[in-house]
């Protein structure tokens, strides 16, 4: 074993994120490690490469007890990670980056030419040949991850850790990774994988280690575990046939069509996604984590250009400039993100739940403070919202009372169709209760709503009908009585063989 | 997505008691530092400067430092919006060369003075208003970080309005424009009067006005504040606006004051004390915050430092030693603060 | 998004071809300046002059000197709003020590420059105050003080020793301020293209976070910016107090901002991480000779553009060429 990390404890002011976590990784292997958003692949990562000290455990690197005090020193021992954005300062050329801080030298002068040279040889491992003068940023992200895997390599680093690197790559690009991996590999250099497309990890992953819920769950060889058993893993289902009971709800086929979109492409995250909500219905909009669920609501919000496709409201074709736009045809979004593109952390919970309405509440400019103080009273006690005063800071808030106040200042606006990105992330159970709740309940009263979720547990007791979307397309649409949880996963695990056409019609 | 961020790793967690308490005494120090300090000034002053209560000494005071204030309120808006205006004193200098020339009838001989001192307080603060849009637009159009697109301006602007003017001192006498420099209201001079005025419709805008929560919202999250449909690059180009026709005013009262526009002169340095007063008196220069009443505080701060030390002997330019100490201090009060909040 | 976007590329056109927007940018601004020299010398008779080019390149050394220290603050993203005030102190510094020896005075110019240098330094790596508020302050705290040392005038220097040769004499035909701005531009040069810390300097502009992770010391070379920045305004107010035979207390406003200015037209990013020593030297005589230029043109009397044209074509200039990299990074973005 290269790599041996065992009972790994971890907690943050509190909050258990890992327990008795584990992971080995062989010399020469390529490992994935898999699991759903907050499983605590992260932190685990973080703690082997010296961002975080664990509370508890043991970690085995070449033999040797260690203990990482600093990124440095991980990397000093050799592990290279390769992160998204942060590994290479893109202004400077593919050489300088490889080299930085051990740049050759003649007599204190860097060493041009031998940089370029060695710059060189080491990218021909990858056969990678490409001017090592020109600044990093003007290659694409393929390139860009290979320099950053040869700075690490060329630093004697025996473990590359690479984090969702296929998230921004094209199939080509993505086939050159896999080549570099493969030369890793037969280099005796070992790779942790993380990624959320089953069809590569199987492609080329030796392993496969699963966490859920700050635990190792399983670990074995890839090839031994069917693609719905990782998909139960990772979720940590049994499989039944279970479906909400008691549902007297349904499509109902006579409402009318609120939102229709068709063939949404943008990117390469989001290749062709077709759904549709009816008036007074919960759609569900399902996929493993980078199927580009987030990414299509956002098109449809008009927070981001779309490439192609069409949105239809209320039967006529709408192309929104901007989310103003949006707002104005009674559409609401409710971001994944509270603390990136929800709230407003300086401002009151006042002042943010009433964001969206200003234009409505102004008078000659002037806010009403009576009609605001109002809606703020009215929401605050229907939706439930626990907190000091509206004057309150919102980023004192828990994180189900920000949702709530996110999901009052969206309500506020008596919205046609609302999006809800995850409405249930990280807030405790009873909170999850009650928003669901609430949204069954103003769907009866008309409201459209549009639930991405991670959660089947949820999407089932909550949706009418889910669009599953794998790798950037909507693969099937589940009606009620269709929908539980095996075939709700046998949908999230399609995913067609890179290269093949097979997945591209649905 | 799953991104392996760059952490620092966490602190250990014993003391933690101890650090709460150091984070709540930074937290009451960043708030009510500059409150305290300016409490001190006031004391130190009523003990030691012979005739500081006096109404004259207290009126002097609030002439000296109204221009400041009157300039700082815009300069809180652009910040609170995360942006700088490094071109106030040009504009200043824009507006007060305007001014006269109209009245003085250089541009074009107007029959009616009335009309023509009307039109040099109106003229030059749309000159200043739609140099400050200039501003917004170079920000938002071309999306140009505001400290270099208001530096286009800051290094043009004063040219501007030397040609204007030939780089002649223009001097006048001509009490009805004058009388917002030099006039007086039941004994309160003019100029405090329309300080009073900004500050309380600023004070207003924030509080009160649907734009203030807007710039507020922009300067605190601009990405949820476009996700909530406020149209940030509207708000923006607005609070530059602003900025430029309250620096236009200051301008125009700078002139009357000396019965003279020098374009060489007029609001000299003025963007880097508005700039001072804001960061004296708690606006974070991140952006997201507007505390009004604070900078108007800050300038107050600042102005007395001066005056203190000035009426016990010590030069003026000792003055801007410990101005230096007290926007450092000021800012590092509140960085602390935030980190370890 | 090209695995090999150059090797498609002809050999011989990629010789010549500009590495990036920003390199074209800054090649156009050395042909203007070369232009702006050949229009000159085409249009004006005495332009070429020995004695034009002798008092042009010696009253714009002293820009020159602050432009290249800026330079290297805002290639780490940063900015030294205090240099101007730092040039004024510091020729008073020089012209007080003058009257001790040539050396004393030398010495102060440049030791008052780093003095506010490591102040700056210490300020923003140890307290982490934004170097724009720190800059800010030592500015104020730099100009207060050069009133006092001087006591609110300025400061004759020694007539009876060599410093007054720094600001009268030629060496090998060019005037000593302009040669001592050739070495520090060579020095910067080598500096920033040759040895590893010129690399440092622009990782850290890219990005603090990327550069730690590279293992870089980030507030050492940081303190070691400022402190050149210092150095170099010092050098400046040195050279300021020779070639006026005064310490000039109440010199230097506004000079930090010409020379962003003249960084920023040299196609140095304001966010830091791109830089040239050339081009930085190219836009501070560009912006320098937009007001021989004038002067010229005034002298024929066909025009009459006033002195204060000069601030107005300068901002121009700064205009064009924040509007032109705002489209190249535009292009870029989307491409």
């Amino acid at each position: 074993m290269l790599l041996s990390m065992t009972d790994i404890d971890k907690s943050f002011s509190g909050v258990t994120v890992l327990t008795q976590a584990s992971l080995q990784v062989a010399r020469g292997e390529v490992m994935a490690l898999v699991g759903q958003n907050g499983a605590g692949k992260s932190t685990m990562i973080k703690i082997l490469t010296g961002a975080y000290r664990r509370d508890r455990g043991r970690i085995e690197w070449d033999g040797r007890a260690v203990d990482f005090h600093a990124p440095a020193e991980a990397q000093g021992a050799g592990i290279a990670p390769i992160y998204q954005e942060l590994n290479l300062a893109p202004h400077r050329t593919v050489a300088e980056n490889i080299f930085m801080m051990r740049e050759p030298k003649r007599f204190g002068f860097v060493d041009r030419r031998r940089m370029r040279e060695d710059a060189k040889q080491v990218l021909r491992r990858f056969r990678l040949d490409i001017d090592v003068d020109r600044p990093i940023e003007d290659f694409g992200a393929a390139t860009r991850q290979m320099v950053a895997i040869a700075r690490g390599v060329s630093q004697n680093a025996k473990l590359v850790i690479m984090d969702e690197p296929t998230s921004s790559l094209d199939e080509r690009e993505v086939t050159v990774l896999f080549d570099t991996i493969r030369t890793l590999k037969s280099d005796g250099v070992s790779t942790i994988f993380v990624s959320h497309r089953l069809s590569e990890l199987y492609a080329i992953c030796d392993r496969v280690t699963i966490m859920r819920d700050g635990r190792t769950v399983h670990a074995g060889p890839m090839r031994e575990i069917s693609r719905i058993e990782l998909v139960r893993q990772m979720l940590g289902r049994e499989l039944t046939a279970f479906t909400a009971e008691g549902r007297t709800r349904g499509r109902s086929d006579n409402a009318p069509m609120f939102l229709e979109a068709e063939n949404l492409q943008a990117g390469t995250r989001v290749r062709g996604v077709s759904l549709s909500v009816r008036r007074g219905e919960i759609a569900g909009l399902a996929g493993l984590l980078g199927a580009g669920r987030t990414e299509t609501a956002r098109l449809i919000f008009a927070a981001d250009a779309k490439d192609g496709g069409q949105v239809c409201v209320n039967g006529q074709a709408r192309n929104y400039a901007e989310p103003a736009d949006a707002i104005a045809d009674g559409i609401g979004f409710v971001s994944e993100d509270r603390k990136v593109e929800g709230i407003i952390p300086e401002m009151s919970v006042r002042e943010n739940l009433t964001l969206a309405i200003l234009p409505r509440l102004k008078k000659a400019g002037i806010v009403d403070r009576a009609e605001q103080g109002k809606i703020v009273d009215r929401y605050i006690k229907a939706l439930n919202v626990k907190c000091a005063s509206p004057e309150q800071p919102i980023r004192e808030l828990s994180g189900g009372n920000q949702q709530k106040v996110l999901l009052a200042r969206w309500l506020a606006t008596s919205p046609n169709l609302l999006i809800v990105d995850e409405p249930t992330r990280g807030i405790d159970v009873g909170a999850k209760a009650e928003i669901l709740k609430l949204l069954r309940g103003l769907a009866d009263e008309g409201l459209s709503v549009l639930m991405i979720s991670s959660e089947l547990e949820e999407l089932i007791a909550a949706a009418d009908h889910v669009t599953v979307l794998s790798d950037g397309r909507s693969v099937v649409d589940l009606p009620a009585e269709e929908l539980n949880e095996a075939s709700l996963m046998t949908a999230m695990a399609h995913q067609e063989e890179p290269g093949s056409e097979a997945g591209r019609a649905a | 997505m799953t991104t392996i961020g760059t952490t620092t790793p966490q602190p250990a967690a014993p003391a933690r008691d101890r650090a709460a308490g150091r984070a709540a005494a930074l937290r009451f120090l960043s708030r009510y530092g500059t409150l305290i300090v300016f409490a001190l000034l006031v004391l130190f002053n009523i003990l030691f400067t012979p005739n500081f209560l006096e109404w004259r000494t207290l009126l002097l005071n609030l002439t000296q430092v109204s221009t400041v204030v009157i300039v700082a309120m815009g300069m809180t808006l652009v910040i609170a919006t995360g942006g700088i205006d490094l071109s106030v004193g040009s504009i200043m200098a824009i507006a007060g060369a305007l001014a006269p020339l109209i009245f003085l009838d250089s541009i074009y001989p107007i029959e009616s003075q009335g009309l023509a001192i009307a039109l040099a307080f109106v003229v030059p603060l749309i000159v200043a208003g739609c140099f400050g849009w200039f501003n917004g637009f170079l920000i938002t159009r071309f999306n140009i970080q505001p400290i270099v697109a208001t530096l286009v301006l800051f290094i043009a602007g004063r040219g501007i309005a030397q040609t204007f003017t030939n780089s002649q001192l223009q001097t006048f006498n001509e009490p009805t424009f004058q009388f917002i420099g030099k006039g007086a209201v039941f004994g309160i001079p003019t100029q405090v009067l329309v300080m009073a005025v900004v500050v309380a419709a600023t004070v207003f805008l924030v509080r009160s006005t649907a734009l203030g929560r807007q710039i507020l919202a922009v300067g605190g999250n601009e990405k949820a504040a476009r996700l909530s449909g406020i149209n940030a690059a509207r708000v923006k180009r607005l609070v530059y606006v602003v900025s430029g026709v309250l620096a236009g005013l200051s301008g125009l009262i700078v002139v009357a004051i000396n019965n003279a526009s020098d374009a060489a002169r007029v609001g000299s340095l003025m963007e880097l004390d508005a700039i001072a007063a804001v960061a004296v008196g708690g606006t974070l220069l991140s952006g997201g915050r507007a505390n009004v009443l604070g900078t108007v505080l800050g300038a107050f701060v600042l102005q007395l430092v001066r005056t203190t030390l000035l009426a016990n002997g010590v030069p003026d330019a000792a003055a801007l030693v410990v101005k230096a100490g007290l926007i450092i201090a000021a800012v590092w009060l509140q960085g602390r603060a935030e980190r370890t909040a | 998004m090209a695995l090999t976007a150059s090797s498609s590329q002809p050999g011989l056109l990629k010789m010549f071809a500009p590495r990036s927007n920003l390199a074209l940018a800054r090649l156009g601004v050395v042909l203007a300046l070369v232009a702006l020299v050949v229009f000159g010398a085409l249009r004006y008779e005495g332009f070429v002059s020995a004695f034009n080019i002798l008092s042009f390149l010696k009253y714009n050394s002293m820009f020159a000197l602050i432009a290249l220290g800026m330079a290297f603050v805002i290639m780490t993203g940063g900015i030294d709003l205090s240099v101007g005030a730092t040039a004024a102190l510091a020729s008073v510094a020089a012209a007080l020590l003058s009257h001790y020896g040539a050396v004393a005075g030398i010495l102060g110019g440049l030791g008052a420059g780093l003095a506010v240098g490591l102040v700056n330094g210490v300020v923003i790596t140890g307290l982490r105050v934004q170097p724009f508020i720190a800059t800010l302050a030592t500015m104020l705290a730099a100009s207060g003080s050069a009133l006092l040392l001087a006591g609110n005038q300025s400061v004759s220097i020694s007539t009876d020793n060599a410093f007054m040769a720094i600001g009268l004499n030629n060496f090998l035909g060019l005037p000593i301020p302009a040669w001592i701005a050739l070495v520090a531009y060579v020095l910067g040069w080598l500096a920033l293209e040759r040895l590893p810390v010129g690399r440092r300097i622009l990782a850290i502009g890219d990005g603090e976070a990327t550069a730690k992770l590279m293992g870089l010391k980030v507030e050492r070379t940081l303190l070691g910016v400022y402190l050149f920045s210092g150095l170099m305004a010092g050098t400046a107010g040195m050279v300021l107090a020779a070639s006026n035979f005064a310490g000039q207390p109440t010199e230097g406003v506004g000079w930090e901002l010409i020379a962003i200015a003249s960084v920023v037209v040299g196609g140095t990013l304001l966010t830091g991480g791109v830089g040239s020593v050339g081009a930085t030297l190219a836009g501070a005589l560009l912006l320098g000779l937009v007001f021989t230029v004038i002067n010229f043109e005034n002298g024929k009397g066909w025009i009459s553009l006033s002195s204060s044209w000069q601030p107005v074509i300068r901002g121009l200039f700064l205009l064009a060429v924040v509007i032109l990299q705002a489209k190249l990074a535009g292009t870029r973005r989307a491409g």
